[in-house]
């Protein structure tokens, strides 16, 4: 027994360090990239480089959001996160509300197709949906940007839909039977009981309208439209040699993600639990 | 099924037919027929046939290169993240105190994405004063020049992508703790050490996951395209075009030179071949992947 008790404590040990040993690996670019945002282009270019800034120039951040309308690209950035969020929570839980709660004809079918439009990549429709859009005259706006979120999107259906299928069919009867229709019992029944999932599909949502390169790229064209992505973009042509302040720009459109992720972790967690279990 | 519900039914996914007819299923068909144009925005639509299809196979040599590296970067990419995902899940699926903080941390790069991420990349990669060379140059290796040699761009897009194995490994660490632990304590008095439960147990426990996952990021790694556009200069596809991706290669066609009849034949292409690797999975999940209900399916 006591040799055993030894052996688990040695493969604890093993893990530990194996684990110590990967998150130095993950963090260490993070770091990096904090620790030349710090740095003055001297420091930078010499070899070997350093891990801890000899000056830490603050400044490097003030001055890196002057080369350019950062204040400017940074409103147009949130508008767009933000009403293409709310679409995307309330878009999908609607859909997935149809899908997982009434009985209609074709209900499968249907569903089955939601789920086929996973398999399409998404450049395949990409040049026809610029056509479309460069027609109705919607080019060099947000709403190619914002709109599409309002009709919901294959896999936050999908992720929704498993989530109420976990809230028991007895409160939806109940409901009914005291006269209330769909409408209100989505809203008032439905959407209450799930949070969890529709946090986590603002954050996924949010996080990818952020995070968005190609679809800014592709349709807006003004330098006063442009959102972080491809203000980040430009800064590389024509300050390229300024690391520090590329990294420091890096990190300021990096920092809403991270607090967004440690503020909310658990959901994301508890996301996956529901989501990928036993229903695959 | 009464006529009310089927109403209300369609009231609720409407916002989803409205997407799909005008989102998915018009701009498909679309592209299927502009495909077969010599279609530039400005022009007349013009049907050329299977031009566009014989041009890419024949006269297109960077059509060839492209598709050989965004193949070369799928056949890397995928099975490294799936195993490191699954190999970091099960670390991560112990009991032990300040396994949360953990958790939290490899986590963290999957959130982390965008330009800024792909500058940081850079950085890191940069030859002399990279973190990566820095590292390498502790074990007396002499790092390359990653994005500047034809040879070791998409080695360091592999390895970029293998830092952020957090997604998958979410997904991994959820199915294996709703592994019974009656399996793993039944393994014990037979004597079954980790490593055999890990084989027997837990690895059959969760194919059906990594059959999912290497699915999707299939799909996912032949669409690699804004890290290859950030990083190399615009577009350019990087030394020798060793970075000039399929979707970059399709991207130049479409936007620079607005091709998009050849751009859209190149979209059906891939989309064919996504559709057959797809195909292929299933048949061939048959021989691996177990379903603990015996359905087959």
């Amino acid at each position: 027994m006591i040799g055993s008790k030894k052996k688990r404590i040695t493969k604890k040990t093993l893990i530990y360090l194996i684990l110590i040993g990967g998150s130095l690996i993950i963090l260490s670019p993070v770091w990096w990239m904090i620790a030349t945002s710090l740095k003055t282009p001297q420091e930078i270019a010499q070899y070997p480089p350093s891990f801890w800034p000899d000056s830490f120039r603050f400044s490097n951040y003030l001055e890196a959001w002057q080369t350019a309308p950062f204040t400017r690209w940074t409103l147009n950035t949130l508008l767009i996160s933000g009403l293409s969020t709310i679409g995307s929570v309330f878009a999908n839980a609607f859909i997935a509300y149809g899908f997982a709660v009434i009985k209609f004809k074709g209900k499968n079918l249907l569903f089955g197709i939601v789920m086929a439009t996973m398999l399409i990549p998404g450049f395949v429709t990409l040049v026809p949906q610029y056509i479309i859009f460069a027609k109705i005259g919607w080019v060099n706006t947000y709403l190619p940007l914002i709109v599409p979120s309002f009709l919901g999107s294959a896999f936050f259906i999908f992720l929704i839909r498993q989530f109420m299928r976990t809230i028991p069919k007895d409160m939806v009867e109940a409901a009914k039977m005291d006269g209330a229709n769909h409408f209100q019992i989505w809203w008032r029944i439905m959407l209450p009981q799930i949070k969890p999932a529709l946090i986590t599909v603002a954050i996924f949502s949010f996080n990818g309208s952020w995070n968005d390169l190609l679809g800014p790229l592709l349709y807006l064209n003004d330098e006063n439209l442009y959102t972080l992505q491809i203000g980040l973009q430009t800064f590389k042509g024509t300050v390229s040699t300024q690391w520090n302040y590329l990294m420091a720009m890096s990190t300021t459109v990096l920092l809403p993600i991270i607090l967004l992720f440690f503020y909310f972790q658990r959901y994301f967690i508890e996301g996956s639990n529901l989501t990928g279990g036993q229903k695959f | 099924m009464s006529l009310k519900e089927n109403i209300w039914g369609y009231i609720f996914i409407a916002p989803w037919i409205i997407g799909f007819l005008g989102l998915t299923l018009g701009p498909l068909l679309f592209s299927l027929v502009t495909s077969f144009t010599d279609y530039n925005v400005t022009s007349q639509m013009n049907f050329t046939g299977f031009d566009n299809y014989k041009r890419m196979f024949t006269m297109d040599p960077l059509f060839w290169t492209s598709l050989y590296n965004t193949v070369y970067f799928v056949v890397f990419s995928v099975p490294l993240t799936t195993a490191g995902a699954v190999i970091v899940a099960m670390l991560l699926n112990q009991k032990m105190k300040g396994i949360k903080i953990f958790r939290t941390i490899y986590y963290l790069p999957a959130v982390l994405s965008g330009v800024a991420v792909y500058f940081l990349w850079m950085q890191l990669l940069s030859p002399s004063t990279g973190l990566v060379n820095t590292v390498l140059a502790w074990f007396g290796i002499d790092g390359p020049a990653w994005l500047f040699e034809p040879e070791w761009t998409k080695p360091a897009l592999v390895m970029m992508k293998m830092w952020s194995v957090g997604g998958g490994m979410l997904l991994y660490l959820a199915v294996m703790q709703g592994v019974p632990k009656a399996m793993y304590e039944a393994a014990e008095l037979d004597g079954a050490g980790s490593i055999r439960k890990f084989f027997h147990i837990t690895l059959p426990m969760i194919t059906p996951i990594i059959f999912f996952d290497m699915v999707t990021s299939t799909i996912g790694a032949f669409q690699i395209f804004q890290e290859a556009y950030v990083m190399t200069d615009s577009g350019e596809g990087g030394p020798s075009n060793s970075l000039l991706f399929y979707n970059l290669h399709m991207w130049n066609n479409a936007f620079e030179i607005f091709n998009m009849g050849y751009a859209s034949a190149m979209a059906w292409v891939l989309f064919i071949i996504v559709m057959i690797l797809t195909f292929l999975h299933f048949k061939l999940s048959k021989k691996w992947v177990y379903y603990e209900s015996g359905d087959q399916k």
